[in-house]
C-alpha cells in the first residue's frame, strides 16, 4: 500500500503538545522540508529530540519548543547556532541537556521497549544536576558498580530526510554516515521519511549494496517526495551543505528586524517557492560575487 | 628559528605518545596536525579519521576503515580512543565546560552544550586543547561540568573513576599537566620565550609551580620538515597561534 503523502499531509499530523524526533545530526541531512512545512502550521509547545543544527534553530525562532532535548545544537562550519543561542539566553524553553551518547541509548531503550539503559556517561558531570529526572542504579551483578540510569525516550512522531525511498516506506542512504535515523523511527510511535527521489518497490538497490537500506516500512508511516528536502543541511551524496546560504540564515538570525525579512522571503510560501527562492539566491549570490 | 605554533604542534603530538592503536581524535587545527605528526613519526599505529565516518591512511587519501558516530561513540565507551578537546572553561582540577556562560538555566552566553565531553571523560585518555591561556579560560569554577575533572570524578565513586584519565593541557604558553598528590593542574613545560611568571598571570586559579620548569622541547629538524613542508605546508598552524 503506497504511503506517499505531501510535506502539508505529513505537517498536519502534527499536534500541539506531541513529542518530535528529529534525524540527521548538527548541520546534516535534517528533514528541512518537513520542518518548513512544520512552521506553515501553527502548531506549537512540541517537545523536540536532536542530534540539532538548523532544524532546533528554526523551530525556536517561531516559537515552537517548549521543550528541547539535545546535546549539542551547531551549523558545523558556523559552531553556534544563533536562535538556539537566543532562546536559551531568554529561558524560551525548557532544555534537557544530554550527552551525545546518553541520547543514543535513551533512544535504544526507547526503541528496545525498556525503561532505560544503564551507561557511565553522565557521571560526575553537571548533566544530572541539571536534570532532576535522571538517577542511578546499582548493577546486579558482583562489580556492583553504580551508573547511570538514561530513561527510554518514547516519541509520538519522528521525521528523517534519506536519500532514496520507495512508496511502502523503505529507505535507504547513500552517504558515508547512517547518523541514528533508523534508531529514531524504531523508538518513534510514526515516522515520516522525505526522500530525495522516490522509487518503485524493489528498484532500491542498483550499484549500492543491502546495508544502505536504513529504515524497513514497519517502522515509517509515510513517505514524501521532497528533492532538495534537507536543503541547506548537507545531503551526502546528493548535495554539499549550502554554506553561503547557511552563512545568509545565521547572519539574518543574529538581528530581529533582518531575521523578518529573511523569514518573509524564504519560509512563508510553499516549498515549491522555497526552492525557487533558493535558486535565485544562489544566481544572486554569483553575481555579488 | 622555531615558531610558537610549531612547539604547540609538538606539545600537541606529545599528547599520542604511547598510544598505540587507538584513535587520535584531535579538534583544531594544531592538535589535528600534532596528531599526524604523532602518526608520521613516534606513534605509526594510531587510527584517524577525515573529520567525518572514515578512517583513513597516513597518506590522508587511502581508507582503512568506516566510523560512522555510533561506531564512534562505542569507541569511546570501549576506551580506544584519545581525544584532545577544546574547552571554554577550566578549573585546576580539569573540569571543563563547552555547555554554557553563566548560570545554566539562563545562561548569559550559551555555547555548544556538552556534546560528547561527559562521555569521553569517563571513558578513555583525554587532553585539552587550549589556543589562548587566559584567566577567562583558566577559572576557579567552571560555570557547568562537561568533562569531568579528576575532583569530580572522585567524588562520583569508582564507576567514575575507573577509566578516568586526563592526560595533558596544551596552550599557546605551556604544558600543563595533572601529577601532583592530588590532580590539580601543574605547569609541566613552557614553551621558550614564555615564563612561568606570565603563565601564572594568565591563569585565573593558583597554578602548581614545579620548581625546575623545563621548556617544550623543540621538535627534531625531521619532525620541523614534516611540519613545514608535509603536514602544513599552507601554514594553517600560524592562523591558530600566532607564530
Amino acid at each position: 500500500m503506497s504511503k506517499v503523502l505531501t510535506l502539508d499531509e505529513v505537517a498536519a499530523q502534527i499536534e500541539p503538545g506531541m513529542t518530535l524526533g528529529i534525524g540527521g545530526w548538527g548541520s546534516r541531512r535534517k528533514p528541512m522540508a518537513l520542518i518548513r512545512a512544520l512552521l506553515r502550521t501553527d502548531v506549537k509547545d512540541l517537545t523536540v529530540i536532536s542530534y540539532g543544527g538548523a532544524d532546533i534553530g528554526l523551530l525556536a525562532a517561531e516559537g515552537r519548543i517548549s521543550k528541547l532535548i539535545a546535546p549539542f545544537v551547531t551549523l558545523d562550519s558556523i559552531p553556534l547556532e544563533p536562535h538556539f543561542r537566543a532562546a536559551r539566553q531568554q529561558a524560551a524553553f525548557a532544555f534537557e541537556e544530554f550527552d551525545e551518547a546518553m541520547l543514543m541509548w535513551a533512544l535504544t531503550a526507547a526503541a528496545h521497549r525498556l525503561p532505560f539503559m544503564p551507561i557511565r556517561a553522565g557521571l560526575g558531570s553537571d548533566i544530572p544536576r541539571t536534570n532532576p529526572r535522571l538517577r542511578t542504579v546499582t548493577s546486579p551483578y558482583d562489580d556492583h558498580e553504580e551508573l547511570l540510569a538514561v530513561p527510554a525516550l518514547h516519541m509520538d512522531v519522528a521525521l528523517v530526510h534519506l536519500n532514496r525511498a520507495d512508496q511502502l516506506g523503505n529507505a535507504q542512504y547513500l552517504g558515508p554516515d547512517p547518523y541514528f535515523d533508523d534508531l529514531f523511527s524504531e523508538a518513534a510511535q510514526r515516522t515520516y521519511v522525505s526522500c530525495e527521489e522516490l522509487v518503485e518497490p524493489g528498484d532500491l538497490l542498483g550499484t549500492s549494496g543491502p546495508q544502505t537500506l536504513l529504515l524497513s516500512r514497519h517502522n515509517v508511516t509515510g513517505v514524501v517526495h521532497a528533492p532538495r528536502g534537507a536543503h541547506f543541511t548537507s545531503c551526502a551524496p546528493d548535495y554539499e551543505r549550502d554554506e553561503p546560504f547557511q552563512r545568509a540564515y545565521a547572519k539574518a538570525a543574529a538581528d530581529p528586524a533582518e531575521w523578518r525579512v529573511f523569514a518573509e522571503r524564504f519560509l512563508t510560501g510553499s516549498e515549491t517557492d522555497y526552492q525557487r527562492a533558493i535558486a535565485s539566491h544562489r544566481l544572486y549570490g554569483r553575481e555579488e560575487r | 628559528m622555531i615558531t610558537r605554533a610549531e612547539y604547540c604542534v609538538i606539545a600537541c603530538a606529545e599528547a599520542w605518545r604511547g598510544d598505540g592503536e587507538i584513535l587520535a581524535a584531535p579538534m583544531g587545527t594544531i592538535p589535528r596536525l600534532g596528531a599526524l605528526l604523532a602518526r608520521r613519526t613516534f606513534s605509526s599505529d594510531l587510527l584517524m579519521t577525515d573529520g567525518e565516518a572514515l578512517l583513513i591512511g597516513p597518506d590522508g587519501q587511502s581508507v582503512e576503515g568506516w566510523l560512522p558516530y555510533r561506531k564512534h561513540l562505542a569507541m569511546v565507551a570501549g576506551g580506544k580512543r584519545h581525544v584532545m578537546m577544546g574547552a571554554s572553561q577550566l578549573d585546576r582540577y580539569g573540569n571543563q565546560n563547552i555547555s554554557c556562560i553563566g548560570d545554566w538555566s539562563r545562561p548569559t552566553r550559551q555555547l555548544l552544550g556538552s556534546r560528547g565531553a561527559p562521555i569521553n571523560t569517563l571513558n578513555n585518555p583525554v587532553s585539552y586543547w587550549v589556543p589562548r591561556h587566559s584567566p577567562r579560560v583558566f577559572v576557579e569554577q567552571v560555570d557547568m561540568v562537561s568533562g569531568v575533572g579528576y575532583r569530580r570524578a572522585a567524588e562520583a565513586g569508582p564507576s567514575a573513576t575507573r577509566f578516568h584519565e586526563l592526560r595533558r593541557i596544551v596552550t599557546d604558553l605551556a604544558v600543563l599537566d595533572f601529577d601532583t598528590p592530588d590532580h590539580r593542574i601543574r605547569i609541566a613545560s613552557v614553551h621558550p620565550g614564555v615564563t612561568a611568571e606570565h603563565v601564572r598571570t594568565q591563569t585565573g586559579f593558583d597554578l602548581c609551580l614545579p620548581p625546575d620548569i623545563p621548556y617544550t622541547r623543540d621538535p627534531t629538524p625531521a619532525e620541523l620538515h614534516l611540519i613545514r613542508e608535509v603536514i602544513d605546508p599552507d601554514t594553517t598552524r600560524n592562523r591558530e597561534v600566532k607564530p
